[in-house]
C-alpha cells in the first residue's frame, strides 16, 4: 500500500508512511489531551450535575414527608379537639339536665312546703276563729234572747236547754 | 506535471495532481519526510491545536449551571458519549469507550471542516493515510476487545460463524463473514470517509475552476455561466459541510457498532 507519489503520476490510494506517523502522532495528542484533561472533568461535571438533582429531589422528598406528617398531626389534633368539645358539649348539656332537674325538685319542695305552711295558719286561724266565735255566741245568745225575752226566764232548766240546743246548732253550722 | 491547485483556467478539468501536495520544506521534496510536511499535515496539526485549545480554554472553570462556551463543549463530548457510545454499546459497557470515540468524532470533524474553510479549502482527509491511521485503530481496538472478551478462538466463532443458520450454507457464510466482519471493515471505513472528501474537493473544483475558465473564456454569452458556476460552488460548499458532518458521525456511528458486536455476548 506504501506507494508514495513518485516520478510523473500521482497515486490517489497512496499511503505515505510520513503522513500515517503523522497522523499516528496527531491522533494521539489530540486523544491524550482531552482522555486526560478534558473528558474526566466533564464527567466529573455529569455525575455533580446528577447528584445536585437527585439531592434537590431527596430534600423536596423530605419536605414533602415532613409537611405530610405534620398535616396528618394536624387532623389528629382536630379530631381530638372535635371529639373534646362534643365531649364537653355532652357534659354541659348533662350538667344542665341535671341542674334544672335540682332547680325544680327544690322549687317544688318550696312550694309544696309554702302550700303547706299556709295551709296549717288557716286551719290554725280558723280554729282560733271558731274558739272566739264560740265562746262570744254564748254571750251574745244569750244577751240576745235577754233582750228579746225581756224578763229574766222563770224556768232554770227551760233556759239551759234553750242555749244548749242554740250551741249545738252552731256547731253544726261551724262544722260545715 | 504537478501543480498546486489554484485559480487558473488552465487548472480546469482537475485531475487527481491537485491532491499531490508539494513539502513545505523543499529540501525534503521526494524523500521520505516529505509528505510529513505538507499543507495537509499542517492542517491536521492546526486542527489538533485549535480542537485543544477549544477544550481547554472552555472547560478550564466549569461550572454547575454552564456558560454557553460550556455547554458547546460538553455538548459536543456528550452527544457522543449518550447517542453513540451509550445508545449503541450500552450505558455500562460503552461509557468507557466515549473519550476515544468522542476524540474521533472531534478529529474527523476538525479536519473534514477544512474543506470548506477559506484559504485551505482541502481536507486532509482527502489524502487516504488519514482514514486509515484512524480506521486501522479502530480495527485493532476491536479485535482486541473481542479477543479479550471471548478468546481468540472464541472470538473467531464469535465473529464468523451466525447462529441459527442451516450447516450447508456455513461454508459459503463463514468466509464472507470472515472478510467482511475482519478484513473488510477498516478498509470500508477509510475508503468511505476518503471518497467523501476526495469527491466533495473535487467537486468543489470543477465548480470553481469551471467558472474561472467561462469567465476567461472571452465570449460575453459565457460570463452568467461562470457566475452561475459559482454559485453552485457556494451551494455545493454548504452541502459538503453536510456532508462532511455525516461522514464524522458516520465514522464514530461506525467505530461504535464494531466495539459492539466485539463485547456483545450473542451475535
Amino acid at each position: 500500500m506504501n506507494i508514495a507519489a513518485e516520478g510523473h503520476g500521482y497515486n490517489v490510494l497512496g499511503v505515505p508512511i510520513a503522513e500515517v506517523i503523522v497522523g499516528l502522532i496527531a491522533f494521539g495528542v489530540l486523544l491524550f489531551v482531552l482522555t486526560k484533561y478534558v473528558f474526566p472533568r466533564m464527567e466529573s461535571m455529569f455525575q455533580q450535575r446528577v447528584e445536585a438533582i437527585e439531592g434537590g429531589l431527596v430534600k423536596a422528598e423530605k419536605a414533602q414527608a415532613e409537611a405530610a406528617a405534620l398535616l396528618s398531626q394536624y387532623k389528629a389534633q382536630l379530631a381530638e379537639a372535635r371529639t373534646e368539645a362534643a365531649r364537653i358539649r355532652d357534659e354541659a348539656r348533662a350538667d344542665a339536665e341535671g341542674i334544672r332537674a335540682d332547680v325544680l325538685a327544690k322549687a317544688k319542695e318550696e312550694s309544696d312546703r309554702i302550700i303547706a305552711a299556709g295551709r296549717d295558719q288557716l286551719a290554725g286561724e280558723r280554729a282560733s276563729i271558731v274558739r272566739e266565735l264560740r265562746t262570744e255566741m254564748g254571750a251574745l245568745a244569750v244577751s240576745l234572747a235577754g233582750k228579746i225575752v225581756g224578763e229574766s226566764l222563770e224556768d232554770e232548766a227551760r233556759r239551759r236547754g234553750t242555749v244548749e240546743r242554740a250551741m249545738a246548732e252552731l256547731e253544726t253550722a261551724g262544722a260545715r | 506535471m504537478i501543480t498546486q491547485p489554484g485559480f487558473l483556467a488552465e487548472d480546469f478539468p482537475p485531475s487527481v495532481e491537485t491532491f499531490d501536495f508539494k513539502s513545505l520544506i523543499p529540501s525534503l521534496e521526494g524523500t521520505f519526510w516529505g509528505p510529513a510536511f505538507t499543507k495537509l499535515t499542517l492542517l491536521i496539526w492546526i486542527a489538533v491545536a485549535v480542537v485543544i485549545v477549544f477544550f481547554l480554554a472552555t472547560y478550564r472553570n466549569p461550572t454547575l449551571v454552564p456558560t454557553k462556551k460550556q455547554w458547546l463543549a460538553e455538548s459536543v463530548y456528550g452527544i457522543v458519549r449518550n447517542n453513540i457510545a451509550g445508545e449503541i454499546i450500552g450505558v455500562k459497557d460503552g461509557i468507557r469507550f466515549a473519550p476515544y470515540l468522542a476524540t474521533l468524532f472531534v478529529f474527523v470533524f476538525v479536519t473534514n471542516l477544512w474543506s470548506i474553510v477559506p484559504l485551505a479549502q482541502i481536507s486532509p482527509n482527502s489524502h487516504l493515510a488519514f482514514p486509515v491511521v484512524l480506521a486501522v485503530m479502530s480495527w485493532l481496538i476491536y479485535i482486541a476487545l473481542g479477543i479479550r472478551k471471548h478468546g481468540l478462538f472464541g472470538y473467531l466463532k464469535h465473529a464468523c460463524i451466525q447462529p441459527g443458520v442451516p450447516w450447508w450454507v456455513q461454508p459459503i457464510l463463514i468466509p464472507i463473514e470472515f472478510i467482511s466482519n475482519l478484513i473488510l471493515r477498516p478498509i470500508t471505513l477509510s475508503v468511505r470517509l476518503f471518497a467523501n472528501m476526495f469527491a466533495g474537493h473535487m467537486i468543489l473544483l470543477v465548480f470553481t475552476l469551471g467558472g474561472v475558465a467561462l469567465w476567461t473564456n472571452g465570449a460575453l454569452l459565457l460570463k452568467p455561466a461562470a457566475i452561475g458556476s459559482w454559485v453552485f460552488a457556494i451551494v455545493m460548499t454548504l452541502f459538503e459541510f453536510f456532508i462532511l458532518s455525516l461522514q464524522a458521525y458516520v465514522f464514530t456511528l461506525l467505530t461504535a457498532t464494531y466495539f459492539q458486536s466485539s463485547i456483545s455476548e450473542e451475535h
